[in-house]
């Protein structure tokens, strides 16, 4: 049984906080620039350029890659043989997204009630997903979620006759109906299978994937190459104005289902996807 | 390529833009985004006078992140204007010229910038850095309980702007995909 105390969560969230969003992760970033060697239209080109400067900037001068520093979505993976020490996790957790948040000049972008609005001065509380899992490790990874791609994000149950017809007929739904609005390019998580709660989680995880690395299952790798033109064959292209590069990537994950269900989530985010991990 | 441009902007000049010109964007524009517009069109609704004068005037939608010490903003990328397209009709009306955000406008809105002779310009969503060295001086004037949605005047310096949507409703979230996607389909 390992001891961990709380305060090193606490530290950790509230680093990863600020790093995420003013460093741009690397396949993030070398994704920008393949997409800019290849793109056709030079207008687009140009502003891929741009978004990789502003990434430079952001990371020379310590500001936020964008102004919408997000929702903290935190995920702690607990080993099953850590004791936390030294108080609740999830106050640790928020204390953290505190600290950061307030440190690194970040914007406090969060209401404590979804309808009287009113803001909550300290971008807590995080949304806040654990998991115990083998071993006596404590992995913290900080994913802070823009909302102007989370509001383009949709969940859809299909029937199982839809088949892998209606989840790509659904992704794409997803993407035109985003359009402009989440900032492309844009950077695709999606899950199928679980339950109505559960392939929304699906398709926030593949949000942490690495841009560069395809799904394990080559049946699931090959349907995220052909999503991934079928994306970038509607023309939204950067910014919504045109071009080749509407999507820097996609992942799926999936989970088992049940047998008179098709679940499916789109959780759209944005070019600049933020996520982060530290091993405690 | 790019037309340099300096607030405030008169009928005559937006007149001369078209869907897809490029501007850089020099003067004082006002950001607003959803809190302050639910407020200022509640304040018209009161017959109450908004907190500045909004003739002639360019709205920012953005919610800055917080002032670092010794420069004048943080960082300021647009928000998504849809949000705001239930206000924007009423502000239009009482005189709002031109707005700055990213992402498609309903009809109404389109609409009513014909009716005003405005324009729609589109900032680089994401490129918030880059977006606050355009900046040269911030001011809180109104609502600044709102923090980050607070109505702030600022002093801009050739920000970087495509016209969105034109004084005659030209669309270019509509115009620009579609001429891509001509240009692929003459490709060999």
């Amino acid at each position: 049984m390992r001891e961990i105390h709380a305060s090193a969560i606490t530290e950790a969230v509230a680093e990863l906080c600020i790093s995420t969003n003013k460093h741009l992760n690397k396949d993030v970033y070398q994704a920008l620039g393949s997409a800019m060697e290849r793109e056709p239209h030079e207008s687009a080109k140009e502003t891929l350029r741009l978004l990789m400067e502003n990434a430079q900037v952001a990371r020379q001068e310590s500001m936020a890659i964008c102004q919408d520093t997000g929702m903290a979505v935190v995920f702690l993976e607990i080993g099953q043989d850590v004791h936390i020490t030294g108080g609740s996790i999830d106050e640790a957790v928020n204390l953290g997204v505190r600290r950061g948040y307030d440190e690194g000049f970040l914007r406090k972008s969060v209401v404590g009630d979804p309808l009287s609005r009113k803001n909550t001065g300290d971008n807590t509380p995080a949304v806040i997903h654990t998991e115990v899992v083998p071993g006596e490790q404590v992995k913290v990874i900080v994913a802070p979620k823009g909302f102007g791609s989370e509001n383009m994000s949709r969940v859809a149950m299909l029937n199982p006759s839809d088949g892998v017809d209606g989840v790509k007929g659904f992704v794409l739904d997803t993407v035109r109906l985003a359009g402009s609005n989440p900032c492309p390019p844009m950077v695709l998580g999606i899950g199928i299978g679980g339950t109505f709660e559960k392939v929304t989680l699906l398709a926030k995880k593949a949000l942490l994937l690495p841009l560069n690395v395809g799904n394990t299952d080559p049946y699931y790798r090959q349907l995220e190459g052909e999503l991934l033109n079928a994306v970038n064959e509607t023309g939204i292209g950067p910014q919504g104005f045109g071009g080749q590069t509407t999507c820097l990537g996609l992942h799926i994950l999936t989970y088992p289902t049940h047998i008179a269900g098709l679940p499916v989530a789109v959780n759209v985010s944005c070019h600049v996807t933020r996520h982060g991990e530290k091993i405690l | 390529m790019a037309i340099e441009l300096r607030t405030p902007l008169s009928v005559e000049t937006l007149r001369g833009l078209h869907a897809g010109d490029q501007v850089l964007l020099s003067g004082t524009v006002y950001t607003a985004r959803d809190a302050a517009h639910k407020r200022m069109a509640e304040a018209a609704a009161r017959g109450e006078a908004l907190p500045f004068d909004i003739a002639g005037q360019t709205i920012y939608y953005a919610g800055p992140t917080p002032t670092p010490p010794g420069r004048p903003i943080g960082a300021i990328g647009p928000t998504t204007s849809t949000r705001m397209d239930a206000y924007t009709p009423l502000l239009l009306r009482l005189g709002l010229r031109a707005m700055i955000g990213k992402g498609l406008r309903n009809p109404k809105v389109i609409d009513a910038i014909k009716e005003s002779t405005a324009v729609y310009f589109a900032a680089i969503g994401g490129a918030a850095a880059l977006m606050a060295k355009c900046v040269t001086a911030c001011e809180v004037i109104a609502y600044e309980d709102l923090g980050p949605e607070s109505i702030k005047r600022l002093t801009i310096e050739k920000l970087p702007l495509v016209v969105a949507v034109d004084a005659r409703g030209n669309d270019y979230y509509k115009e620009g995909p579609a001429a891509y996607l001509n240009f692929l389909s003459q490709q060999p």
